[in-house]
């Protein structure tokens, strides 16, 4: 791992991962007891992707997102409550319960979506990033997906337009080896996918996901890049789902030593252990951390719990804008 | 007779078929080794093997556009689509290619091949995960629609389906695979276009097929303890459709309602009940009551959902509204 250079950004980076893995913990609690239900899939073992990546980004900088998105939406910004109230169907969720665990959204943290169709987002994010280049923004359109949608049709159409067009849109594949229950050699004839990116012109980097340093650095590059107007960039991080794929998955298809193996690598018990070791932060400064997101999870859990139920206006009130 | 699901019936089609013609393969996202998000093609990877069940990359419209060229060269493809909402992937192959060869180039190619896709709501999954899109290829002439609702019709049809020379959507009740229901021994095959009266009665025709059935035939005991004889049909196939069925009983009763779960604009039922109005206009005591959801894109929310969706309740509230306007005490 590289050296830490400062420690605020450390603090935020390690609390940010711990959230995500505490609060979809919590969120699968929720699912078992029946709070929760619906497709729900679940984030944890990529978490230092998402708050790399985030962590790299300026708040008025845009994302767009899969149906595996609660870490992506929390790492941006979005409060825990209104995530952890939409995926109860609650009226205070972000999205008033009518979205649900795949579509969350946050137009103040310019949080795009979440997008329950495999590739679906990616002509979104490039779309966002017309309005970006047409409006002259300073800004740019990240925009997340999972190794299984580069096979889509619009991730290509997309690409190749982005490129053309000189568009700001950072694609980012979170490649953790399975779509569902096939990895990535059963469904990509090219499985270093950052080359892709070469037969569009457009410059990309493969890092390791597993790394929140590494993740950030990387995403910082990409980012940069992208924000001078030069055009698209594409990042390919590598990475596990320590989870089936949803709640709903048997996940009968990887070995026990694979998971073993990749278990290992957990991004958050390397971060802490390289902050301690490091000496930037005492074991009880982590704790410190730990208990306040704790505290944040149970408020989010309290908040939804006593919500009110989305109100049954709401069917009709939304679709159609006024 | 054998009670089985109507996974299993579909399983049971599938394999049957496949070992009856060597020409029929199955492809799909997860259809081979993970055995099918529903399961239906359980065990053919072990008996058929990866030449002839294979595994495809999320790649929807490659998938039916190669479907369609496989067929077109000889080979008998069953494709499955994980669910129907991403069938709109492969809309372009569907509609502009599967319906229009055999009539554009006057019958020299045909396309025989089935597009399996589980459809339904009412899990919670969400708006684009909850859609039923029947109507959109109904609308579309040059492809079969098939929607089964009964593991015995699941086996039947799908063998027809495959059997048949036309480009077939294959529609299964996403909410029906753990259905149990009698199914003959062996090998059988059900016609399409010929609709199953499920239930006799003489007071109102309700029509219907896939999920809304079950919600029909439970609409019509609750009834028939009031004395209200429900005729049930169910469409099993939607094209063709055996209109003389729908016709016949619509005569006979003079009322009709007809269910399905999608939308209430433009659906199949909005068809079905022109066309009553159509043939039947004279023998129809009363407008043709649809029962349908609501328009409106699928909320997550679980009284929303249940709200915006149609139920047995729904069909019984509307017979009793009209049976209080067309039958004045
Ligand atoms: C167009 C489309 N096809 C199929 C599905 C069903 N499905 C949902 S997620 C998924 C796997 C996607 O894998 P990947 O893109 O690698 O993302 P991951 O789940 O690994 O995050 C599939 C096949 C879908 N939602 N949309
Ligand atoms: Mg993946």
């Amino acid at each position: 791992m590289q050296e830490i250079v400062d420690k605020h950004d450390a603090k935020n980076l390690y609390k940010q991962m711990y959230l995500m893995r505490r609060f979809e913990e919590t969120a699968s609690e929720m699912y078992i007891r029946g709070k929760i239900t619906g497709f729900t899939h679940l984030y944890i073992g990529q978490e230092a992707i998402a708050a790399g990546v985030m962590s790299a980004l300026f708040d008025k900088d845009y994302v767009v997102s899969s149906y595996r998105e609660h870490g992506h939406a929390l790492a941006k910004g979005v409060s825990p409550k209104s995530v952890m109230a939409e995926l109860f169907g609650k009226e205070t969720g972000c999205c008033k319960g009518l979205g649900g665990s795949m579509h969350l959204f946050d137009e103040d943290k310019r949080f795009m979506g979440g997008y329950a169709i495999v590739g679906g987002g990616i002509p979104i994010a490039t779309g966002i990033g017309l309005s970006i280049a047409y409006k002259k923004e300073n800004v740019i359109c990240a925009c997340l997906f999972g190794d299984g949608a580069i096979n889509q049709g619009a991730f290509h159409e997309s690409l190749n337009l982005a490129k053309l067009w000189d568009l700001p849109v950072l694609f980012i594949c979170e490649n953790n080896l399975y779509a569902m229950g096939t990895e990535v050699s059963r469904a990509s004839a090219v499985t270093k996918f950052y080359k892709r990116a070469e037969a569009y012109d457009i410059p990309s980097e493969c890092a390791n996901g597993m790394d929140v340093l590494e993740v950030k650095k990387a995403a910082a590059h990409a980012a940069g890049y992208v924000r001078k107007g030069r055009g698209p960039y594409f990042l390919e991080l590598r990475t596990y789902r320590y989870k089936a794929h949803s709640m709903a998955d048997p996940d009968r298809y990887r070995t026990i030593a694979e998971e073993e193996l990749w278990k290992e690598r957990d991004p958050i018990v390397i971060f802490a252990r390289h902050l301690t070791d490091t000496g930037v932060f005492e074991p009880y400064e982590l704790r410190k951390i730990q208990e306040k997101v704790e505290d944040e999870i149970q408020e989010a859990v309290d908040f939804a719990n006593k919500s009110p139920n989305s109100g049954i206006e709401l069917l009709k009130e939304y679709v159609y804008a006024e | 007779m054998a009670k089985i699901s109507y996974r299993e019936a579909l399983n049971q089609a599938l394999r049957e078929e496949m070992r009856r013609d060597s020409s029929i393969i199955v492809i799909g996202e997860e259809v081979a080794y993970y055995e099918g998000a529903y399961k239906v093609t359980q065990g053919l990877l072990a008996e058929f093997g990866d030449k002839r069940v294979k595994d495809t990359p999320i790649s929807e419209e490659v998938i039916v556009g190669a479907a369609i060229g496989a067929a077109m060269g000889g080979i008998r493809p069953v494709a499955e689509l994980m669910t129907i909402n991403f069938a709109l992937l492969a809309m372009d192959q569907i509609v502009n290619n599967a319906a229009k060869i055999h009539f554009m180039f006057a019958g020299q190619s045909f396309v025989p091949m089935v597009i399996r896709a589980a459809q339904g709501s009412g899990k919670q999954l969400g708006a684009q995960h909850s859609q039923q899109l029947e109507a959109y290829f109904m609308h579309c002439p040059g492809i079969r629609v098939v929607a089964p609702s009964t593991p015995m019709d699941a086996k039947g049809l799908l063998k027809t389906a495959i059997r048949d020379d036309n480009p077939v959507m294959f529609l299964e009740g996403q909410g029906l695979y753990s259905l149990e229901g009698e199914v003959p021994p062996g090998d059988y095959t059900i016609p399409l276009g010929k609709a199953n009266i499920v239930r006799e009665g003489s007071d109102i025709t309700f029509i219907s097929y896939l999920a809304m059935v079950p919600e029909c035939l439970e609409a019509a005991k609750e009834l028939s303890d009031r004395g209200i004889e429900a005729e049930v049909i169910d469409l099993r196939t939607l094209n063709p459709l055996d209109k003389a069925t729908v016709f016949e009983s619509v005569k006979k009763t003079g009322l009709a309602l007809v269910a399905n779960e999608a939308w209430k604009t433009g659906s199949a039922g909005a068809e079905i009940a022109a066309l009553i109005m159509e043939n039947c206009f004279d023998y129809l005591d009363a407008p043709v009551i649809r029962i349908s959801a609501t328009d409106t894109p699928m909320p997550y929310n679980r009284q929303l959902e249940r709200a915006a969706l149609p139920h047995k309740e729904d069909i019984i509230n509307a017979v009793n509204n009209l049976l209080k306007v067309a039958i004045p005490q």
